[in-house]
């Protein structure tokens, strides 16, 4: 019963722990890597069997918070709430399904500074499950920004040639964006009295407030997100992380945008949202469609992806602000599996790049002859980017554009344009890069998926198929809280009319 | 009045600065007639006595004034006396590994830190304005003093000079004002100031009296346009000297500037309100933009706590107890910061000597992984990152001017902590992503300890401190009014 009632706090601080372990392991020689990987593993591991345990505990038919915990903390303002509904708890498992693979996939390639590596992953686990845990708003806030920190030495310490400008880039576009945020939660609090965000869900702003705290928030999580045009930290960031680092970016940071969207925006700033969407929907389309045509002219694999990743942010945009029940649930289905295939891709390049040495598509060509294993792995990724039926891609932008044509048949006809461009450079990046000749040097003696390589994508294959022909589990998991989130949206919009009207 | 002084009992609120003074004579007399011989010795009882006398002035009582009303003991005094205590103690502590280097290794220096100390103490407790000149300036010539200790350092001497010719336009100016507002209200204590300015009606004789008192108390907590000689006497002095600097001065004449201005002044707070509002925006923006071109740890710092003084009078702008609150609480978050990255400062040595240039600290984290771990803590939490302690300060002096309404100062400052992030990251970056150059000495025991535990305050601070610090701090912030 304490574990049930603690799941959250569990969850979230369990890295924190794992952390400790680390740290006070002596010495830095190959055993002691060894048993700091172990322990990170295992602590990772531990972690994500209590994230499964807490969605087997989550009861999908509640749309209100669970594992509920409200304690005031520091002088009755900043309070220590804990809590998940159908938006946010999958997230908490993407995040924690994630983190062992993101360890896994770093076993061989990271051998220098293992111990500040580990250390900065599992600090940014808990700071990332904090996000999607916390149901206070400075403290939302707290682990919102705190992210910050880890993955700025993660990029700036373990990334490329360029790391150094990477990383500042990606650490002042957040934290500018951030900062504004910050004073909008501030106003928030003397409107509203309280940062308990289940308070402040029932709390009605005036719409001119609405405004502005719509357009701070705004600032913050389409920097995160990012949507065009607020994305250039990421291609860079992206490529010059390491491996991890880039699945991390993609599959989790990116999503804790969305979800501020989800969680704030929408519910709390009908008005403003609302009146903004046309504005939404407009940066939407370009970030499907500009950067879909930059993503065809890369020649870096990384940065193919990372574009990629923006437009598909696109989409999740493009659900959201349709705030329809189709619309939110596809964006956020499309957010879980973007988390699978995107990290899976990065893994991918990972893979090669640790073998050759380049991400640059130019070098590579014909690997299927050498690696079918992971021509096979590398092609369902592929497909599932380009949203085939029967992967998980599939459906996410399949509901978006439902719930788009509901609201606007131009937006929906113009982002389907971009599931066309999406094919053609995602297939296009497979076929230079497994397909054609084998030709070049250094790849002739190049060796297929090891067992730990194998480890890592064999589940996110079968989870990418798996979703696709039967996501069930998680739109179930989803339904009731934005059938709540879209209902509300709807009736304060409506109540909104009526005021006019009565005027 | 006079039979009060009489009884020792009626002392009690006193007591701590007695007992400073008597220690600090004890100590000079020590230091003198063993002709200079026992430095570390005095050095070792200066730090207990600090300590003791921050222990003794948690349990004084509170609430009363003394010697017609010159001094006064409340709530925000303790607080900030106790501050003001514990950074002059770890100050000290810093200076036993560097006291040889830096000539600080001779009695006077710990006797002209208790004084300055004592100074503080009477500055805090000032109720009026004859006193609080008086306390001012005995804090200040300890200082200048103690800024010039190193006498075969130009450097040392130019800083002690410099402080000394700025200080004292200072507080010429400062005595100016007092002066004016003399004149125009008839009265030296200030509660009695408070009751006539309350009436109303008032010149521009006296707004011009609180212009140039305000004037000379800016130039005291180094904020923007009376800043010039921070930076100078920061890199000049030796560098436990300007930790003690840094940390327990500001503190003090922050308090001092408080009381005026929340207290004294408050019924012409539309009047100070504006001059604090540009104080405080324009030594933010000048912090963050200046700071970047500096290649000098301590010139760094210097800046940095330029810009950190004007974050803090973002929450004296608002002008209400929240705001005061978050300053009590700022100040104090950032006394340990600063404590702690001087700690760290100071146990960065190299082939036998400090390394102050942020160049050569590169790849430190690799020669030192536990200097630089716990000093890029600090460095994160002075940019206001969270979880850090340092966003907490923040969050309390935004949280009071966004109650204000005051929206385009808080704009301003947070971007401007975005701004400032970019110097604090450039020491980070160094010590993170550039490889090494040369080996690092291991840090001196009493460092390691002053870091780990400052340190752990920083980051635990949500866990911690954060739940009794800011009840502390709303109390003395209430009993100002």
């Amino acid at each position: 019963m304490l574990i049930v009632s603690n799941i959250l706090t569990i969850v979230t601080f369990l890295p924190l722990v794992g952390a400790i372990f680390v740290l006070v392991v002596s010495g830095g020689d190959a055993t002691a890597k060894t048993s700091m990987r172990r322990i990170a593993l295992a602590t990772s591991l531990l972690t994500f069997v209590f994230s499964l345990v807490m969605w087997g505990l989550f009861d999908p038919t509640d749309p209100g918070f669970q594992f509920v915990q409200n304690h005031e903390w520091i002088d009755n303002v900043i309070g220590y709430r804990m809590g998940v509904d159908g938006i946010s708890v999958l997230f908490i498992v993407l995040t924690a399904l994630l983190m062992p693979v993101c360890i896994l996939a770093s076993w061989k390639s990271i051998e220098s500074r293992v111990r500040e590596y580990l250390l900065a992953f599992l600090v940014l686990e808990t700071l990332m499950i904090g996000v999607f845990a916390t149901l206070d708003l400075a403290v939302f806030y707290i682990f919102f920004e705190g992210g910050l920190i880890p993955m700025f030495l993660i990029i700036g310490i373990w990334g490329g040639r360029k790391r150094v400008q990477a990383s500042y880039k990606f650490f002042f576009y957040t934290f500018v964006g951030s900062v504004l945020m910050l004073l909008a939660i501030m106003a928030m609090y003397w409107q509203a009295g309280t940062l308990d965000i289940t308070e402040l869900l029932k709390t009605k702003f005036p719409p001119e407030m609405q405004f502005w705290l719509w357009l701070a928030f705004f600032a913050s999580f389409a920097v995160k997100l990012p949507m065009w045009p607020f994305h250039r930290w990421l291609p860079e960031a992206h490529v010059e992380a390491p491996t991890a680092g880039s699945v991390i970016l993609a599959a989790i940071l990116l999503k804790m945008g969305g979800y501020g969207f989800l969680r704030f925006s929408l519910p709390m700033f009908p008005d403003a949202s609302a009146f903004f969407a046309p504005f939404v929907f407009a940066l939407s389309i370009c970030a499907i469609l500009v950067t879909s045509l930059v993503a065809l002219v890369q020649d870096d694999m990384k940065k193919l992806i990372a574009y990629s990743s923006v437009a598909h942010m696109g989409f999740v945009t493009m659900g959201i602000f349709s705030g329809n029940q189709l619309g939110v649930q596809g964006a956020i289905f499309q957010m879980l599996s973007h988390g699978i295939v995107s990290g899976a891709l990065f893994l991918c390049v990972g893979i090669v790049y640790d073998r050759v040495h380049t991400r640059e598509i130019a070098a590579y060509g014909g690997l299927v002859e050498k690696m079918p294993q992971y021509a096979f792995a590398f092609m369902v990724f592929t497909l599932a980017n380009v949203g085939l039926p029967g992967t998980s891609g599939f459906v996410g932008e399949f509901l978006t554009l439902i719930g788009a044509f509901q609201v606007n048949t131009w937006v929906a006809a113009l982002a389907a344009l971009g599931v066309i461009l999406s094919a053609a450079y995602t297939l296009w990046l497979y076929r230079r890069v497994i397909f054609g000749g084998l030709e070049k040097e250094s790849l002739k003696s190049i060796l297929d998926l090891n067992r730990r390589e194998a480890a890592v994508l064999i589940p996110l294959v079968v989870l990418t198929i798996f979703f696709g022909f039967y996501p069930a589990p998680l739109l179930d998991a989803t339904a009731a809280s934005v059938a709540a989130l879209v209902s509300q949206y709807a009736d304060a919009l409506s109540g909104g009319a009526i005021e006019v009207a009565g005027l | 009045m006079l039979a009060e002084m009489l009884t020792f009992n009626g002392l009690a609120p006193a007591f701590p600065e007695l007992a400073l003074l008597a220690g600090a004579i004890v100590l000079l007399m020590a230091g003198a007639f063993s002709r200079g011989g026992a430095a570390s010795l005095i050095m070792g009882v200066a730090i207990g006595l600090l300590v003791a006398v921050a222990l003794l002035e948690a349990i004084t009582p509170i609430g009363a004034s003394l010697f017609a009303g010159g001094f006064v003991q409340d709530e925000f005094a303790r607080f900030m006396k106790i501050l003001v205590l514990t950074g002059s103690a770890l100050a000290l502590v810093l200076s036993v590994s560097a006291a040889t280097e830096h000539a600080l290794n001779k009695f006077e220096y710990s006797v002209l830190v208790l004084l300055a100390t004592l100074g503080m103490l009477m500055m805090i407790s000032a109720g009026d304005l004859i006193a609080l000149y008086v306390g001012l300036e005995m804090q200040s010539l300890a200082l200048y003093v103690v800024a010039a200790m190193k006498r075969d350092s130009a450097r040392a001497t130019e800083a002690g000079l410099k402080y000394f010719v700025l200080g004292a336009l200072s507080s010429g100016m400062l005595l100016y004002g007092a002066s004016l507002i003399y004149g125009f209200t008839g009265q030296t204590r200030l509660d009695e100031i408070t009751r006539i300015i309350a009436f109303g009606d008032n010149s521009i004789g006296l707004i011009f009296g609180l212009v140039f008192l305000l004037a000379g108390l800016a130039f005291k907590i180094s904020a923007v346009p009376f800043h010039m000689w921070t930076p100078d006497v920061y890199e000049g002095a030796p560098t436990p000297v300007t930790a003690f600097f840094a940390a327990a001065p500001k503190v003090a004449a922050m308090a001092l500037f408080v009381r005026l201005t929340y207290g004294t002044f408050a019924p012409i707070g539309q009047q100070w309100q504006q001059i604090v509002i540009f104080l405080s925006i324009a030594s933010m923006s000048l912090a963050a933009f200046a700071a970047i071109g500096q290649s000098n740890v301590k010139r760094l710092i210097a800046y940095s706590s330029i810009g950190h003084v004007g974050f803090a009078l973002v929450g004296l702008s608002a002008g209400s107890e929240i705001g005061v609150q978050g300053v009590a609480i700022y100040m104090a978050i950032y006394m340990v910061m600063t404590i702690g990255l001087f700690a760290c400062v100071l146990s960065l040595r190299s082939d036998n000597a400090y390394v102050e240039a942020i160049g050569d600290l590169a790849g430190l984290s690799q020669n030192r992984p536990f200097i630089a771990a716990i000093m890029s803590v600090f460095l994160f939490s002075l940019i206001g990152l969270p979880p850090l302690a340092g966003f907490f300060a923040k969050w309390h002096v935004f949280l009071a001017a966004v109650e204000a309404n005051l929206y385009g100062l808080a704009v301003i400052g947070v971007l401007m902590s975005a701004v400032s992030a970019f110097y604090y990251l450039k020491i980070v970056r160094t010590m993170y992503f550039d490889e090494p150059t040369r080996q690092f000495e291991a840090a001196p025991g009493e460092l390691r300890l002053v870091m780990i535990v400052s340190g752990i305050l920083v980051v635990t601070y949500y866990l911690t401190v954060g739940s009794w610090l800011a009840p502390l701090a709303k109390s003395a912030a209430g009993s100002l009014v």
